[in-house]
């Protein structure tokens, strides 16, 4: 009789959980939330969490003691800045109360994170900021191996470091071969400043040689902008060729440096084949990844649309018009940790408004930008803000440039500050 | 468990109110993304944390406008509303 009535009142209480499950602040818990990722989404939403609520215990799960940052990694590629300007560590992240475990996460559930040595991190909510992973098997030819042969230098660090190393060592008159990938990809203009540094890089020390993208679209970022200025400063030294006059690669062959497209075949002398993409590996092994390799995600909330109590950020989750860009993974990360707060609390979170603006530099002191404003449409997408946004002016001053690429240091300053600092 | 919840519920409001009173409203987040926070980092683009409520609004509105010259801001003023814009100051110049 007792047994079965003690039974009666389990079933009735995990009953009445299963029908209204109390936030864990609500039930006196300190609530725990698990952000995986240290990037600009993840350390981010770590701090805005401490922030938002400083109840909350975060634990950020990083494989890397050091963060490289893609951003300006472009000008470190065309000899104007060391990779160590590029790096920051998680000690002031962890100096924030934020524990910081040093190890790759290997499998989620719905209740915990588990971590390379078998650790289990459980979690009242889960925040995945993976960034990207390449498809090794998307472009025949490019695997983890040709990559050292013709670097993606996609993911910062010692990639970036093997395209400046072969650009070094090429002989002036050499071609040089960019391949661009399709849509969508981290870092929208990020092939084309990239085309841009080289190309000032090419002009500066090594003049006889040539530059190719090789572009698996018609249109790109800041195309006017960017075509504009290599025609000003890179004239007879830049060929961009679209899909349409034969620019998608279809497969490279990595020991004689040679990109095949439907149209012929390019033997360069310095290949960087910027692969497809998807969402870090991570996001697969959770679940939260759909059939494009990315994650769709609440634009209220970045939760994933297929798994509750998980939320995406950044590069991985498909945010709708925003770009995969650091100030959007930034952006996206502090609404997604006010909104994880409030979630702990039993709160609705109300409709957020998000920016981007995005610097791109086609000479050390020639800066481009693009900006938007960002809002959860009727669709349940994230849509730019009618009226709002764009790229800098054409036909702008030389002066206006020159202040762009000044705000777009100043930028990487604060961003990384604020994120690592 | 009546009882419980109630009181649960009423923790849980109350919990709500405390974090919704120091919420950023809507876009605010955003803006550290470039204006600094800290006053470690030197940039151009100034710290918004302290300002006169009055000043950022006609900021925002002479952006908006075209009275006033802008890089980017002139793009992203396009984007708020004069509320959002109200709300956005209010809680900055309540900030250190």
């Amino acid at each position: 009789m007792k047994a079965s009535r003690r039974e009666f009142l389990k079933l009735g209480v995990a009953a009445s959980t299963a029908l209204l499950p109390l936030p864990a602040l609500a039930q006196g818990a300190a609530p725990r939330v698990v952000v995986v990722g240290g990037g600009f989404a993840g350390a981010s939403c770590a701090r805005a969490l401490r922030q938002a609520d400083g109840r909350i215990a975060v634990t950020l799960v990083e494989a890397n003691a050091t963060f490289t940052a893609c951003p300006f990694s472009n000008a470190v590629i065309g000899g104007l800045r060391e990779l160590s300007a590029q790096q920051f560590t998680y000690d002031r992240v962890a100096a924030d109360g934020i524990v910081v475990a040093r190890a790759m996460a290997t499998a989620v559930d719905a209740q915990s994170v588990t971590l390379a040595d078998g650790a289990r991190l459980p979690y009242d909510r889960l925040v995945l900021a993976p960034g990207i992973d390449i498809r090794w098997d998307a472009l025949p030819g490019y695997d983890e191996a040709a990559a050292a042969q013709m670097p993606h230098a996609w993911r910062a660090g010692e990639q970036t470091l093997l395209l400046r190393r072969q650009l070094e060592a090429m002989d002036d008159g050499g071609l040089v071969v960019i391949s661009a990938p399709a849509n969508p990809f981290r870092c929208p203009p990020g092939p084309y400043e990239r085309a841009s540094l080289i190309a000032h890089y090419l002009k500066t020390k090594k003049p006889k040689s040539k530059l190719m993208i090789l572009d698996a679209k018609d249109a790109f970022s800041k195309q006017r902008l960017f075509q504009a200025a290599w025609a000003e400063l890179y004239p007879g030294l830049l060929e961009w060729v679209p899909l349409s006059k034969g620019g998608a690669v279809t497969s490279v062959d990595a020991a004689t440096r040679t990109l095949m497209t439907d149209f012929g075949r390019h033997q360069a002398k310095v290949a960087n084949v910027i692969p497809p993409q998807k969402a870090g590996r991570i996001a697969d092994v959770a679940g939260v990844a759909d059939g494009t390799g990315w994650c769709p995600i609440d634009p209220v909330t970045f939760e994933s649309k297929l798994q509750p109590r998980i939320h995406v950020i950044g590069d991985a989750a498909i945010a709708g018009a925003m770009p995969k860009s650091a100030f959007a993974a930034n952006s996206q990360a502090k609404t997604c940790a006010a909104a994880v707060a409030q979630l702990l609390t039993g709160a609705t979170p109300s409709a957020p408004k998000l920016i981007n603006t995005c610097y791109s530099l086609v000479a050390p002191d020639y800066g481009i930008s693009v900006a938007g404003v960002y809002q959860p449409s009727a669709s349940g997408q994230l849509a730019e803000v009618p009226g709002s946004g764009g790229v800098s002016p054409a036909g702008a001053p030389r002066a206006t440039r020159a202040a762009e690429a000044l705000l777009a240091e100043a930028w990487f300053r604060t961003i990384t500050d604020e994120t690592f600092g | 468990m009546g009882r419980t919840l109630a009181a649960a519920i009423g923790l849980a409001s109350i919990a709500a109110a405390t974090v919704a009173s120091a919420e950023p409203p809507a876009g605010a987040a955003s803006c550290s993304g470039c204006h600094p926070v800290s006053t470690r980092v030197t940039s151009p683009v100034p710290r918004l944390a302290g300002l006169d409520q009055a000043a950022i609004v006609k900021a925002m509105q002479d952006f908006r406008s075209g009275q006033r010259a802008a890089t980017v801001m002139d793009r992203i003023a396009k984007g708020f509303t004069d509320e959002e814009v109200q709300a956005i100051a209010a809680w900055y110049a309540t900030q250190k």
